[in-house]
């Protein structure tokens, strides 16, 4: 394989805070290639926001403590100065937000926005960048946009708002856009709007694309290969084929079991993941999921598991402690209809040790869970 | 955006006329001595006071009285005549009015650029010795009462009474005109004794305001355009911190057109304060009444520029 466009190795993100350290990101290593998506999945408050603003060195003024390494074409962001970092922000690597309101300035003028972004990386006349808003705004299906370029951001509807926010991202034709939860703030019928507007750049300007979401819809539908975070770590990541047929780790279950299908009819289970995330300061011992698996056994709490590869499957690798051939049988008996006591049964595995987690309210893993999470104020 | 305009200026107008009514109430109809004595002054006669009262239309009822007043001022902008001199209001208010504007003028410009200036660094280094330190001094100067500031400022560096005779002291006040230098000198310590209660505060304001704008959403949004952080600061955070100080800013400036009585009385500065002041101590009515309305006219003004102000600055504002 040819040199990767973006290589995160060994990332630990961490924050000191009044009630102790916030392991946000713990020891994480990807690769994205150019003109490919990845897609990163998991529950508010796994990490996946802070790794990639992390990747742009945002969560520098916030006195996050960085280590590992990010290459960027063979760049090492971590250690790279600011101002060098600054001509890679918006110009080579850009990003887009969940929230397009919030994350536009309310007093500037779209086009002032974008045009902004424009002269921040080239050396062009303020028609000229202009002219470039226009276009972009043009591009990502904005109508009238020698019009529109004029708006404020209040004027715009939400859709357009995000259009707008990618039309900004896209100015100075980024290599790589990372897009954090980019429909979540969106109307269901926006969000596919959305997805297909990114998708179609994606073809048009040959960028890489890291999409960032808990809902596992927006993957299936763009990503090209996927990793599953849960507290701060990589839990599962594969090819998108793979992690759909066929995947390792109990908490994709949990997170695939836990949204509807439209071919399982109106009959079709859902089952959600007991408990809530854990708290980022205070991780539970051992295999972090432990707490909430259905599958878990008394050495779990004792044994950290380490991303592994999964056999006959390249590129596809889980950190879980069960064997290989039960989980593949768990799957198997998950696949067909069996809730996840009846599956554990069936391939004859003792119950878990008792844990308070397993008995609370849960969360949905589309809806984003409410309980104790520490917000890493992003 | 015109509509708003026009019904900001006719709820001015409806003001100035509630405050009228109050003012008339206040100086025409409840003090206790009749005005036509207290014009009369000293050599007076029933002949002369009923004169006094027929011209004055001080014969005709209230309503009547009430009708006159606001023909009169509204007109001609008459505010009747000084009960000690004789002098018509309106020309000694006028003739005050540059003392006082180079006093608020000059003191405005110095609390924006020292508060601004003071608040931003401050919110950019929270929580350091600096911040500390200015924030400290901040809550000093917000306490300390402006005749007190005064007669410190006059003690430690007034070039007749000084300790460090610096600048001029008290009573060194000359028009613009005259002679701009002295004019410049002779302002800088009320400059500064005006300016740095009101730089306090908005020291403090820009401070929390710039704190809370910097996690904004926008704020990350413009860092991951790649901009440096001087104009995610100056552009991005201190456009949305700074409108609150626009609008105080309009408010201050009007407020103290009206009331800068105690700096002018410390200084000597010949101003509306003074002129209030020495109006007062004579129970001068008309010329109390006079300074009043025309504090009540530029509160009322600069209340009007501000809303208008802040429908420039907030494009949100606008189309609501």
């Amino acid at each position: 394989m040819t040199e990767p466009l973006l290589r995160v190795e060994d990332l630990h993100v961490e924050f000191v805070t009044e009630d102790g350290v916030v392991h946000a990101v713990d020891g994480i290593t990807y690769e994205v290639a150019a003109g490919r998506t990845l897609g990163i999945v998991g529950e508010s408050g796994s990490g996946k926001t802070v790794a990639s603003m992390t990747t742009l060195g945002l969560t520098r003024s916030q006195g996050a403590r960085v280590s590992g390494r990010i290459l960027f074409e063979g760049r090492d962001l971590v250690a790279l100065p600011e101002a060098e970092l600054r001509a890679v922000r918006g110009n080579e690597i850009a990003m887009v937000f969940q929230d397009p309101l919030s994350s536009l300035h309310p007093f500037f003028k779209v086009g002032w926005q974008l045009v902004e972004a424009v002269k921040a990386h080239r050396d062009v006349s303020k028609a000229a960048a202009r002219e470039r808003a226009i276009e972009l705004l043009g591009l990502v299906g904005i109508p009238d946009p020698d019009r529109r370029v004029d708006s404020y951001p209040h004027e715009f509807s939400g859709g357009m708002r995000q259009r707008a926010m990618i039309a900004m991202a896209l100015v100075n034709e980024p290599k790589l856009l990372i897009a954090d939860e980019p429909t979540t703030a969106l109307d269901v019928t926006v969000q596919a709007q959305i997805l297909a507007l990114l998708e179609r750049l994606q073809r048009e300007l040959g960028m890489a694309i890291v999409i960032i979401t808990h809902d596992l819809g927006v993957v299936a539908e763009m990503a090209d290969d996927i990793a599953v975070m849960y507290a701060g770590r990589i839990v599962e990541t594969a090819s998108a084929r793979h992690m759909f047929a066929s995947p390792e780790h109990p908490y994709t279950w949990g997170l695939l079991k836990s949204i509807p299908h439209l071919a399982g009819g109106r009959e079709e289970e859902l089952t959600p993941i007991p408990g809530t995330p854990p708290s980022l300061i205070h991780r539970p011992s051992g295999c972090h999921f432990h707490p909430r698996c259905p599958y878990a056994q008394p050495d779990h709490a004792r044994i950290d598991p380490q991303l592994e590869p999964v056999a006959d499957e390249p590129h596809h690798h889980a950190a879980c402690l069960l064997e290989s051939q039960l989980r593949r049988r768990l799957w198997a008996e998950l696949g067909s209809g069996c809730t996840p006591e009846q599956a554990r049964e069936a391939v004859g595995l003792p119950a878990p040790p008792p844990h308070p987690e397993r008995h609370a309210p849960a969360a949905t893993a589309a809806g984003e869970p409410s309980g104790p999470v520490p917000e890493v104020g992003l | 955006m015109s509509r708003y305009i026009v019904r900001r200026l006719l709820w001015g107008v409806l003001l100035l006329i509630i405050v009228l009514a109050v003012l008339f109430v206040m100086f025409r109809v409840l003090p206790t001595a009749d005005p036509a004595k207290l014009r009369a002054g000293r050599l007076q006669n029933p002949k002369i006071i009923a004169e006094i009262r027929h011209t004055y239309g001080l014969d005709k009822s209230l309503p009547a009285q009430f009708w006159l007043y606001l023909k009169d001022l509204f007109l001609h902008f008459d505010l009747g005549f000084s009960y000690y001199s004789g002098a018509p209001v309106k020309e000694l208010i006028f003739d005050r009015l540059p003392a006082t504007l180079s006093l608020v003028i000059g003191g405005a410009i110095i609390w924006v650029v020292a508060g601004v200036s003071v608040g931003i660094i401050s919110a950019r280094r929270a929580g350091s010795r600096l911040d500390r330190a200015s924030m400290g001094t901040a809550l000093v100067l917000v306490s300390a009462p402006e005749y007190w500031l005064g007669l410190i400022t006059l003690y430690l560096f007034a070039s007749d009474i000084g300790q460090v005779r610096i600048f001029p002291g008290a009573g060194s006040y000359v028009g613009l005109t005259t002679d701009p230098v002295k004019w410049f000198t002779s302002l800088i310590l009320p400059w500064l004794v005006v300016a740095a209660g009101t730089a306090a505060i908005y020291a403090r304001v820009i401070r929390g305001n710039l704190i809370e704008t910097m996690s904004e959403d926008y704020i990350r949004t413009a860092r991951a355009k790649g901009l440096t952080e001087r104009r995610v600061v100056l552009r991005h955070g201190l456009r949305s911190a700074i409108n609150p100080i626009v609008t105080i800013l309009g408010l201050d400036i009007g407020v103290l057109l009206g009331s800068s009585v105690l700096v002018e009385t410390v200084f000597n500065i010949p101003g509306i304060g003074r002129l209030n002041y020495i109006a007062i101590t004579h129970a001068d009515f008309p010329i109390v009444e006079g300074t009043v309305l025309v504090a009540a006219l530029f509160i009322i003004l600069a209340n009007i520029i501000v809303d208008i102000a802040y429908a420039f600055l907030d494009p949100r504002v606008r189309y609501s």
